[in-house]
């Protein structure tokens, strides 16, 4: 089984019965068991429901039925996505004890697909984090290199697949929380057009900005995982109501013609010079694989960081009040109600949390609200336009992913300012809804993964794909994770 | 309490009245809207504000609150809902969507039956809250309660919030407008209007000032006032605690008072300055809400009849007098009284046996037979007192009226044998002839009393009244 690295190779293989989905699941279970001690990439392995799973599966398979194009694919899923039964934290000590009573609209299409989740994975408390230091289990360790962080906040799903234990993992990006810590474990990490896969289950931070997408080892597995998910939602009043286009069919297209623009205001001082130096050398193969290759400017994508603190804190001081020890998780019990909102909130939230509670109340604040929230929505507009026009002129945008390679625990924690600036890159691709992947490319002067983002416009997934291949077809030796040996 | 306030004094009343829509599930999730259920057996993620659970908008709510709007003369236009963020248990989200910036009804106007009209500032759409139970000593208040129980029930039931100007000028109209708007979503069948089940809620804003042409005073929102009886006397109350306040030298302070129904007054809940900041926003989970222009003109094309032509309808074609049609109307009679009328019926006999008809089945009374009783009655075939019989039997059972009246040995009796009865009595009763010949008029009512008795209520009192007078002379 040691050539089943992709996840398409295993689904084929379950399916055509060379090797069965309990096998699959028991490799991936014994990687886990050997090295998540030291990664911490999981808060919860679900060892029985996925042995479970795996013999239903091969008993269909042995009864001759189809099963779907994940057949037997083990599969980690960001603890902050609802999973029937099954503890749902994000990471906090608010959720304690809560066991949803319904699946995730993703966490359906995954088993219906065939897929077969081992696990929840560890995050910044409530997505809320650059590092996967936030959590109240304690941090995820990259797998490259475990004095450092594996980016964040889908942490635990991007350092799960990097360790080699799942071909594939969800995460959420709210600000650059897939592609970030793609970037950082050397995986390719997609978010896709806001809208294009359903958030229903997904426990919100920031709803207009969240968005769930897929980790794999291969631009091609992420392709087959987002098709997976995506498509409308009835339960999702923000999905978008439209069939799901064929990604694999147009993998092999090449970029030969296509337009291609390095975001100016993506490259500048903070960018480390090795993460700037492979993101040309990017630029030159797409240019040799025949792309026209321009520089693009999206001038109001410089003032996104500071929208971005607004909007999100705004929307998540909102969804995160009903953690209030009514109805579910951690309540700590108290003289009054009044009180014992307090008290459980501020027992059951980290400081991160708290912070931005804090920033969301007052941005939203009477005599504040147009002077923060006003005014980050009308950037949030500007930035929207400014990535239009760029389209007008590229069919895709390209960037750095991340400033830097991955950084050392503890690095960045004391300086929540430091900490956000990972994700200038990232966040005004949020902000305007569009889709973003990081596909690794090379590595830095420390031997670390650097990842590039490729942005599309709205929809733009098809291209955006056939360009993440192009790139991953001309990225130098060892930028990808296959070499993780089990 | 008489309606003229001392010394002079106007009132000046706004009114908003929260509605429950007449939907079969939650404005935002599939479970039932439905009064009285088991608590907490209407639930689902979205209801109990689960995390990860989304909203989606209710079609059916949307299309009543757009039935509402255009009965109310409101522009129907594109909405937004908003998050009203606030802390309660009873509130599963910690925050309530609601329309704040953009209605989906803009302004309109109510025309009473007195003649006046009262604007309407919007009508918004909006979820209800879950019902709280403070348990303890503390008087029903959570600060003090020793525990809280809560039922979810309610939460995410479709609201409209109707906010009317401050068009009011006593508490009599106030009464009047919520007793006419009432009637106009039961009309447009968009509510059930029932007020002692919560399904209809009216907080008041009332203000007094000297002059009808002084700027408005400041206001007090009184909020728990659970019947349209109440809504009087919680204004007129409030009004003249404004007034001893003003005449005292004080001043008023902007708050919101609790109406106490034993105690007859109204008491401060909050102040404005301890009033919350909502920290409104767009609710980011839902789309704008711009219904399609032809969808609003087929919900237009569909409304029925409105309160208001109703009655004038049934005034001009059966010259009902305007109380007639109105508790007619109220009661949604007219209708069947039409068709009966339309079948032959007499009008005037039609229309005093409707104001009578105070059983809720009498809506599915049968026209035709209803005129059929009308025309026995004014034909001389059975007596008005007869009518009255066959008409309940009519409304239990179904049956038509001729077969009850034989059932029942129903016949009037022939105008020669009723004079001989009267005679006879007449000349069995010479003292209290003799008292009626003098002028004594209640004596009638012994005569005919008599008659009845003697006939088995078979006599029809009217003519029974007629012959006697035509003896005295």
């Amino acid at each position: 089984m040691s050539d089943l690295t992709t996840a398409r190779q295993m689904a084929a293989s379950v399916t055509a019965r060379s090797v069965s989905a309990t096998e699959l699941i028991e490799v991936s279970l014994a990687a886990i068991a050997e090295r998540d001690g030291e990664i911490s990439a999981f808060n919860l392995v679900t060892a029985d429901d996925a042995r479970r799973q795996a013999a239903v599966i091969d008993a269909r398979l042995a009864a001759g039925e189809e099963v779907g194009p994940l057949a037997g694919v083990p599969i980690a899923l960001k603890d902050n996505l609802c999973t029937r039964g099954v503890p749902t934290t994000c990471s906090s000590k608010i959720l304690d004890g809560w066991r949803p009573p319904y699946d995730a609209t993703v966490v359906e299409r995954l088993a219906a697909a065939g897929a077969i989740s081992v696990g929840k994975t560890n995050l910044d408390e409530f997505a809320m984090g650059s590092s996967t230091e936030n959590s109240a289990f304690g941090p995820t360790r990259n797998p490259h290199d475990t004095s450092r962080v594996p980016g964040g906040s889908s942490g635990g799903s991007a350092a799960a697949v990097a360790a080699g234990y799942v071909p594939l993992s969800l995460g959420s990006d709210t600000g650059g929380s897939i592609r970030q810590p793609a970037a950082l474990c050397g995986v390719v990490g997609v978010k896709p057009t806001y809208g294009l896969v359903s958030r229903y289950g997904l426990v919100a931070f920031a709803s207009s900005l969240d968005q769930i997408g897929p980790f794999a080892n291969s631009v091609s597995d992420a392709a087959l995982l987002l098709e997976v998910i995506a498509g409308h939602d009835a339960r999702d009043s923000t999905s978008i109501p439209q069939p799901v286009a064929d990604l694999s069919a147009h993998l092999d297209d090449g970029v030969a013609g296509l337009r291609v623009g390095i975001v100016n205001e993506f490259m500048v001082d903070g960018i480390a010079d090795d993460v700037r130096r492979q993101t040309h050398a990017a630029a030159e193969a797409l240019a040799a694989a025949g792309a026209i290759v321009g520089e693009a400017s999206v001038p109001a994508a410089a003032y996104g960081l500071g929208a971005y603190y607004l909007i999100a804190p705004a929307e998540a001081s909102s969804n995160l009040a009903r953690y209030d020890g009514v109805r579910f998780g951690l309540r700590v019990d108290a003289n009054n109600t009044p009180d014992m909102y307090d008290e459980t909130r501020t027992a059951g939230f980290g400081d991160e949390v708290k912070r931005r509670i804090m920033l969301g109340t007052y941005a939203l604040s009477a005599g504040y609200y147009d002077a923060y929230y006003g005014t980050a929505q009308k950037v949030r507009s500007l930035i929207r336009r400014d990535f239009d026009r760029a389209y007008e002129q590229y069919d895709v945008l390209l960037s750095p992913t991340s400033p830097t390679t991955a950084f050392a625990l503890g690095d960045k924690t004391a300086d929540p300012l430091t900490m956000y600036l990972n994700d200038i890159c990232t966040i005004p691709t949020n902000l305007a809804g569009h889709p973003a992947m990081s596909v690794p490319f090379g590595v830095g002067d420390d031997g670390l993964p650097i990842g590039v983002q490729i942005m599309a416009p709205m929809l733009g997934e098809v291209t955006m794909f056939r360009a993440a291949a192009v790139l991953e077809g001309a990225a130098p030796a060892g930028s990808t994770t296959n070499r993780v040996t089990r | 309490m008489s309606s003229e306030l001392p010394n002079g004094w106007k009132m000046v009343i706004g009114l908003e009245v929260h509605t429950e829509l007449a939907t079969e599930t939650k404005l935002f999730s599939g479970s039932a809207n439905h009064f009285g259920g088991e608590p907490n057996t209407q639930l689902d993620p979205v209801s109990l504000g689960l995390p990860g659970s989304l909203p989606v908008l209710n079609e059916r709510a949307v299309e009543l609150a757009i039935r509402i709007g255009l009965a109310l003369n409101c522009v129907v236009q594109r909405s937004v809902f908003a998050r009203k963020n606030y802390f309660y248990p009873d509130q599963p989200k910690d925050f309530q969507i609601s329309q704040y910036e953009l209605p989906i009804n803009g302004e309109g106007h109510l025309d009473l039956p007195d003649g006046s009209t009262v604007g309407i500032t919007r009508a918004h759409l909006e979820e209800d809250t879950g019902k709280s139970s403070h348990m303890g000593s503390g008087g029903g208040r959570i600060h003090d309660a020793e525990y809280t129980l809560v039922d979810y029930n309610r939460a995410g039931v479709p609201l409209l919030e109707i906010v009317s100007e401050p068009d009011m000028r006593t508490a009599e109209q106030a009464k009047v407008y919520v007793t006419e708007l009432r009637s106009i979503l039961v009309a447009v069948r968009a509510s059930d209007g029932k007020m002692e089940e919560g399904s209809m809620r009216v907080d008041a804003n009332v203000s007094v000032r000297r002059s009808d042409n002084d700027p408005f005073g400041t206001r007090c929102e009184i909020k728990n006032v659970n019947s349209i009886r109440s809504l009087g006397r919680a204004i007129d109350f409030e009004a003249r605690r404004q007034i001893d306040l003003l005449e005292a030298g004080e001043s008023i302070r902007q708050e919101t008072r609790h109406w106490n129904e034993d105690e007859g007054r109204t008491v401060t809940l909050r102040s404005k300055e301890e009033a919350t900041d909502y920290r409104y926003f767009p609710e980011p989970d839902l789309v704008e809400l711009d219904p399609d222009p032809a969808w609003i003109e087929e919900i237009r094309a569909a409304l029925p009849m409105l309160p208001r032509e109703r009655r004038l309808q049934l005034t001009a074609r059966t010259g009902a007098s305007t109380e007639a049609s109105s508790l007619i109307v109220e009661r949604g009679l007219d209708e069947m009284v039409l068709a009966a009328l339309d079948a032959g019926g007499d009008p005037g006999r039609l229309i005093t046996h409707a104001q009578q008809l105070s059983d809720d089945r009498a809506v599915g009374l049968d026209p035709s037979a209803f005129a059929e009783l009308s025309t026995m009655e004014s034909s001389g075939a059975i007596s008005a007192t007869q009518a009255k019989t066959v008409l309940a039997r009519m409304v239990d059972t179904g049956e038509q009226p001729s077969a009850i009246a034989a059932d029942l040995g129903f016949e009037a009796m022939a105008s020669n044998e009723l004079e001989t009865i009267v005679d006879g009595l007449i000349a069995a009763h010479a003292d209290e002839w003799a008292k009626f010949v003098a002028g004594e008029q209640k004596v009638m009512g012994f005569f005919v009393g008599a008659v009845m008795k003697a006939t088995g209520g078979k006599a029809d009192g009217k003519a029974v009244s007629a012959i006697l007078n035509q003896r005295r002379g």
